[in-house]
């Protein structure tokens, strides 16, 4: 690994031309994140993170397993709040407002900033039911079946489920399963789906579909996407961060820390890290 | 020749091996037999309790059960409906208070406590379980029965005295306190085996919810209830069972009378109390058969609450969510 090398064509991932990415001064920051550090029972999960994540495009976090991806996204919602162990330092600024801040509610934010699991996890309930109930929850009940029909449609699941929407959700197929569960996200409508490895329990087919949904809908969402696929990365990403471990530090632990953050394209291409380049091109040890 | 005798030796051994293993062939023959003893001990029971029955069902046949009668005296007339009744009151009552009693403690301890609360207060809910019925009875008397009947009683009386059921005296000894002791008595059970349950629904499901923006409550009503709703019907039938099963702490404080009446406040008599009570003073075969009888609708009800609540488990146990 000492000695420079090339990236060969070949063993490049390929790269659909992300067109829409807007020019930096045109983009619309969501999160601000400033030097996120979140910690488990005092034990750093991720340190120092900053980045920023924009309006309307698709986020990549990809990186080794244990370096955080999970930690960070779960971050982005305050889902880590469930962990009894959990601090975070740092700041996650939500339009300009820190997540993290007093007088924050967490159900607020959760309402603003949906998730995908990356085991699809609909409720033992029908399909319809799935759907509607955040809809419910929230008060949204005007148009229920109308609001159904369109987070279904927009899922691209409602062709297939429009005959037996009284059907359990755990009778569905796996892809099918994850779909119900983008539907059950976008139904309340939030700014920001935050996506934890959706597709990992998925066959190709459906992954490509759940690619192609992101592709759709990311006129009306933000998304953030965490992804140990590269492949998909480069796919449906605008911006792509890739995050590693940090090397031991004087304890001997090591923490997972943010190492280039930049245009998917950039990152692919012409990284400026040799961490990251030996990463996507697979080199990574 | 050279490659295939080893290999044939070698399969020899397999069958040899497979032959025989007196480790597991008597392992299955002691399970066997402590299965089948089991098995034949209930049978035996059930049939010596039917086989003492045998003069009182020959003398009274069903009527037994709608008749509100028990003369040991000179005219020797016996009836379970008082005591039917008072097994009906009681255990549906206790099973009133002490469900959604459970249910609120179970759910406390699983999603709403703060984290080093929950070992210690779990632990004295299911330690109150193994406090002997009989010491939970002498508490009855000595200290809740006095409450009960000083301040509980004229309290219910006071402010729900139109409903028939809080008419009439305040007493230490009824139906009332039968229901707080029968209370006491199923709601560890009742509130360990939800505790259970709700410790089971997995937390994916749990956090799919909460990331829909839904509150902690929302979250329970929509997803930790429904997922647990049939292990707790279960569980209740089987608090149902050990309510209506109860003698000795029943006996100690429901004062002991044959009447159907409304007033929670008035002493009355279970199945079991009635058996408990009155077994050793039985000089006749026919209240002796009386009794057996008794505790034959006893045996058949708890049998059937058993039955269901094993049903309700399997049927819990198939449902497991599959992910495909
Ligand atoms: N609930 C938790 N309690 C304690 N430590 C945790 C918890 N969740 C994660 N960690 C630790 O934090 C570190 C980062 O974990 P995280 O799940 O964020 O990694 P990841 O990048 O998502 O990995 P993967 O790609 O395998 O999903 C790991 O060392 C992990 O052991
Ligand atoms: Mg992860």
């Amino acid at each position: 690994m000492a000695t420079a090398v090339t990236i060969q064509p070949e063993r490049r991932v390929d790269l659909t031309p992300q067109a829409t990415l807007p020019p930096p001064e045109r983009r619309e920051t969501v999160f601000d994140i400033r030097g996120l550090t979140a910690r488990y029972g005092g034990v750093p999960a991720i340190s120092d993170v900053s980045m920023e994540i924009y309006e309307n495009l698709v986020t990549a976090v990809i990186g080794p397993s244990g370096c955080g991806k999970s930690t960070f996204i779960r971050c982005l919602n305050r889902m880590n709040d469930l962990v009894p162990a959990f601090r975070a330092e740092g700041e996650i600024l939500y339009h300009g407002l820190d997540l993290h801040g007093p007088g924050i509610d967490p159900v607020a934010v959760r309402r603003r900033i949906g998730m995908v699991f990356q085991k699809p996890n609909p409720f033992p309930k029908s399909i319809y039911d799935n759907v509607a109930f955040g809809l419910r929850a929230l008060g949204m009940k005007d148009g229920l079946d109308g609001r159904v029909e369109h987070a279904l449609t927009q899922a691209a699941l409602w062709d297939e489920v429009k005959g037996r929407l009284k059907m359990s959700a755990l009778e569905l197929s796996g892809g099918q399963q994850q779909r119900l569960c983008i539907a059950r996200a976008i139904a309340v409508e939030p700014d920001v789906v935050l996506l934890d490895e959706p597709a990992s329990a998925l066959d190709p087919i459906a992954t490509s579909s759940i690619e192609d949904l992101m592709h759709e809908l990311k006129r009306d969402y933000t998304f953030v996407i965490v992804t140990h696929n590269m492949q998909q990365a480069a796919r449906v990403a605008d911006m792509t961060a890739f995050f590693s471990l940090s090397p031991a530090g004087e304890d001997g632990r090591r923490s997972g820390m943010l190492v280039e953050y930049d245009a998917t394209q950039k990152i692919f291409t012409t990284p400026a890290d040799r961490r990251t380049e030996d990463y996507v091109t697979g080199r990574f040890g | 020749m050279a490659t295939t005798s080893p290999s044939l030796a070698r399969a020899a051994e397999l069958r040899r091996r497979g032959r025989f293993h007196p480790g597991d062939a008597a392992l299955h023959g002691v399970t066997l037999v402590a299965a089948l003893g089991a098995v034949a001990l209930l049978a035996l029971i059930a049939w010596k309790v039917v086989d003492q029955a045998r003069p009182a069902m020959h003398r009274f046949g069903l009527h037994f059960l709608v008749s509100n009668t028990w003369d040991p005296g000179i005219h020797q007339v016996f009836g379970a409906a008082a005591f039917i009744f008072g097994t009906a009151v009681t255990s549906l009552g206790a099973l009133l208070i002490a469900g959604p009693l459970s249910i609120a403690i179970a759910l406390f301890l699983t999603e709403l406590a703060p984290r080093w609360l929950r070992g210690p207060i779990g632990t004295l809910v299911e330690m109150l379980a193994a406090v002997p019925s009989v010491v939970v009875g002498l508490w009855g008397i000595l200290v809740m029965g006095p409450f009960v009947a000083n301040h509980l009683e004229p309290w219910l009386k006071h402010t729900f005295g139109f409903l028939p059921l809080f008419g009439g005296d305040p007493s230490i000894f009824g139906l009332l306190p039968a229901i707080l002791v029968l209370t006491i008595m199923i709601t560890p059970i009742v509130s360990s085996v939800s505790r259970e349950l709700f410790l089971g629904v997995p937390q994916d499901l749990k956090e799919g919810a909460l990331a829909l923006g839904t509150t902690r409550w929302e979250m329970i009503r929509g997803v930790v209830l429904p997922y647990a709703r049939s292990g707790i019907a279960a569980a209740l039938i089987l608090g149902l069972g050990r309510a209506v099963g109860e003698a000795i702490a029943v006996t100690q404080v429901i004062g002991g009378n044959v009447a159907i009446h409304w007033s929670l406040f008035r002493p009355g008599d279970t199945l079991a109390s009635r058996i408990a009570s009155q077994y050793q003073g039985a000089t006749t075969k026919l209240q002796v058969g009386s009794i057996a009888y008794l505790a034959t609708i006893l045996l058949v009800f708890s049998l059937l609450a058993n039955v269901a609540a094993q049903a309700i488990v399997r049927k819990v146990a198939r449902r497991q969510p599959v992910i495909r």
